[in-house]
């Protein structure tokens, strides 16, 4: 394998090339040499014990904490990564990678086809979480590390989380898997279906070859963000935020502008959305969690793995208040472990805040993460 | 004795019936004390599961394999056999089920520990009996219409429905309210009525091999022979 490193001053990220090496993916489709675009903070220690691998979630990035240069503003994580955050950048080298069929610098749909000048678009080849997970064992290796200390992720970073307790058992002592589930439930497919109709149904869209026309399927893919956002929250928290209070006026307007706040809320969020992120990325992606599946196979995996996998120690946790991915999904999870007798622990967080709570002010989930991963590398390191 | 030394008191007895190196699961394991206990004392390895969300949360936040979870809806997800001890301390009285929570410890656990406060105690019984009112005592301290206690037995009940389930009492140790300790026995005079917690360490009766004589071979272990 031929791995060349750089520095993409734009992005102000690191980009891993990894050239001739013709990767297999699930579909079958052979991808010869792609790039990963990462961001590292704190410091690789003299054993290399203390590397953490955080995935993130459909929309997110590399840039889990400090500043994003996409968008201007905090890491997504920010709140939970960084020196004295709750995983401690004084302590551990945290990894974050840009998914394959990514739009923020990895190999993906906008990104150009091998030897050309023209985008891949609808011709990137299918990619799923177990192609992502692969890419990034890639990356750790070139990195020269042999083990993580943990894996780390909420959403579809908790899919990879799950996938590399499945696929590399032996290269992670822990992951701790937040707000996901074995397999993508029928009502999410649902959704994403929706999102993906509103963007390929976006005449700009031009079967994924919008860019050759310098255009961009930006309605389709705002109400697609739109659709999703409210996935994301609940009901309550909703109610709490908007209720039926007005935007900019006192009196309804009796015609179809964003008279309610939560309009308004809403096409802010999809407006914002285009500026940051790429619809051919957000139909790969979707795809990919929604082929996420270890409904049937997760135990067997579990207990006739090749790999020794009893070591492992899973943290699982999930939010009250979470109707994308329920309580009863994580249970699965720890059902089968416990019926293996591995060692994992559970957590259900009481919160009105909906999916998008691991991205949020959830102070108990702060406590757990950082005492989690404070305790058992405290084990380790005996 | 308040309610944390007796806590505590009960996990140190607790401790002298488990060997090293054994695995346990610890059902309402707060946030990990006991645990924490067993694995410095007696390099055990420990898995928990506990109700109370803040509790669980403390434990896991230390490091323990702690589930958050209800132990008469989730026991059921273990599978036979998989741990050493199974330890249910001071809660059996507030399981709504206690009969089918108690063989489901001993189809998880080789062993089992339970340990409970003993209604058949001589102050409890006199406070019925003179007031006419439910007891209100240091091991059983809540009122009747706030109680987590929803039900009281005595040793007696208790010994009453092991020898039912064919459990055996491998160990026992009884309390008085003055704290002397004691090896529970139903040849001791009174014991119902001056045991005031009680620890029993349980296991399923091993029966005896039927032996079976045919022309040629001996049959043993409960072995059915078709002629």
């Amino acid at each position: 394998m031929k791995t060349k490193f750089t520095t993409d001053t734009k992005l102000e990220s690191e980009i891993a090339y990894f050239e001739n090496i013709n990767l297999k993916l699930e579909s079958g489709d052979i991808i010869n040499s792609f790039k990963l675009a990462f961001k590292t903070f704190g410091k690789l220690n003299t054993d290399k014990t203390n590397a953490i691998l955080v995935c993130h979630a459909l929309t997110g990035d590399q840039y889990v904490a400090g500043n994003n240069p996409i968008t201007g503003r905090e890491g997504w994580w920010s709140r939970m990564v960084g020196p004295n955050k709750p995983i401690d950048t004084n302590k551990f080298f945290v990894i974050c990678s840009n998914v394959l069929g990514g739009c923020a610098g990895s190999t993906g749909p906008k990104e150009l086809q091998n030897g050309s000048d023209v985008t891949y678009g609808s011709n990137f080849p299918s990619v799923t979480i177990k192609d992502m997970v692969k890419t990034q064992s890639l990356l750790i290796e070139s990195l020269n590390i042999e083990k993580l200390f943990s894996v780390i992720g909420g959403s579809m970073g908790a899919m990879q989380a799950l996938q590399w307790s499945i696929d590399f058992p032996d290269k992670i002592l822990n992951i701790i898997h937040i707000a996901g589930a074995l397999k993508h439930s029928a009502q999410n497919i649902a959704f994403h279906e929706v999102g993906r109709q509103a963007i390929m149904n976006d005449p700009i869209w031009k079967n994924g070859k919008y860019f050759e026309n310098k255009e961009v399927p930006e309605r389709g893919l705002s109400v697609a963000r739109m659709i999703a956002h409210i996935t994301y929250l609940s009901e309550d928290a909703m109610h709490r935020k908007f209720g039926r209070k007005l935007q900019s006026r006192d009196i309804i307007s009796f015609g179809f502008d964003a008279d309610f706040q939560v309009e308004s809320y809403l096409r802010y969020q999809g407006k914002s959305f285009v500026e940051r992120f790429d619809a051919n990325s957000y139909l790969y992606l979707t795809r990919a969690m929604d082929y996420f599946d270890h409904d049937e196979t997760f135990r067997k995996n579990v207990e006739f793995s090749h790999n020794p996998n009893n070591h492992l120690k899973y943290l699982i946790v999930s939010f009250t208040s979470d109707w994308l991915f329920p309580t009863i999904e994580s249970k699965m999870i720890v059902n089968q472990l416990n019926s293996l007798s591995r060692e994992v622990s559970f957590l259900e967080i009481d919160t009105d805040k909906g999916h998008d709570s691991f991205l949020l002010e959830e102070p108990q989930l702060d406590d757990v993460i950082k005492g989690f991963l404070t305790n058992n590398f405290v084990k380790i390191d005996e | 004795m308040n309610k944390i030394n007796s806590i505590r008191k009960d996990w140190s007895l607790i401790e002298t019936l488990i060997a090293q190196d054994r695995k346990i699961l610890d059902i309402g394991c707060g946030d990990g004390g006991l645990m924490e206990q067993l694995e410095n004392n007696r390099n055990a390895i420990t898995h928990g599961i506990e109700l109370n969300r803040d509790l669980a949360a403390n434990a896991i936040a230390k490091g323990f394999n702690v589930v958050h979870g209800n132990a008469e809806l989730d026991l059921s997800q273990y599978s036979n056999n998989s741990f050493d001890y199974v330890i249910l301390s001071q809660t059996l009285q507030a399981m709504m089920k206690p009969k089918d929570i108690l063989s489901e410890l001993l189809r998880i656990g080789s062993k089992a520990i339970v340990s409970f406060p003993n209604f058949g105690h001589w102050k409890i019984r006199l406070q019925l009996l003179i007031s006419g009112k439910m007891p209100v005592t240091e091991s059983l301290p809540y009122t009747w219409y706030d109680t987590p206690n929803i039900h009281f037995f005595t040793i007696k009940d208790f010994l009453n429905l092991c020898n039912e389930m064919n459990i055996v009492v491998e160990k026992s140790i009884g309390l008085t309210s003055k704290g002397k300790q004691f090896e529970i026995s139903e040849s001791i005079t009174g014991v119902n009525f001056f045991t005031h917690e009680a620890i029993f360490l349980l296991s399923y009766k091993n029966f005896e091999p039927i032996k079976i004589k045919s022309s040629k071979k001996v049959f043993a272990k409960n072995s059915v022979i078709a002629n």
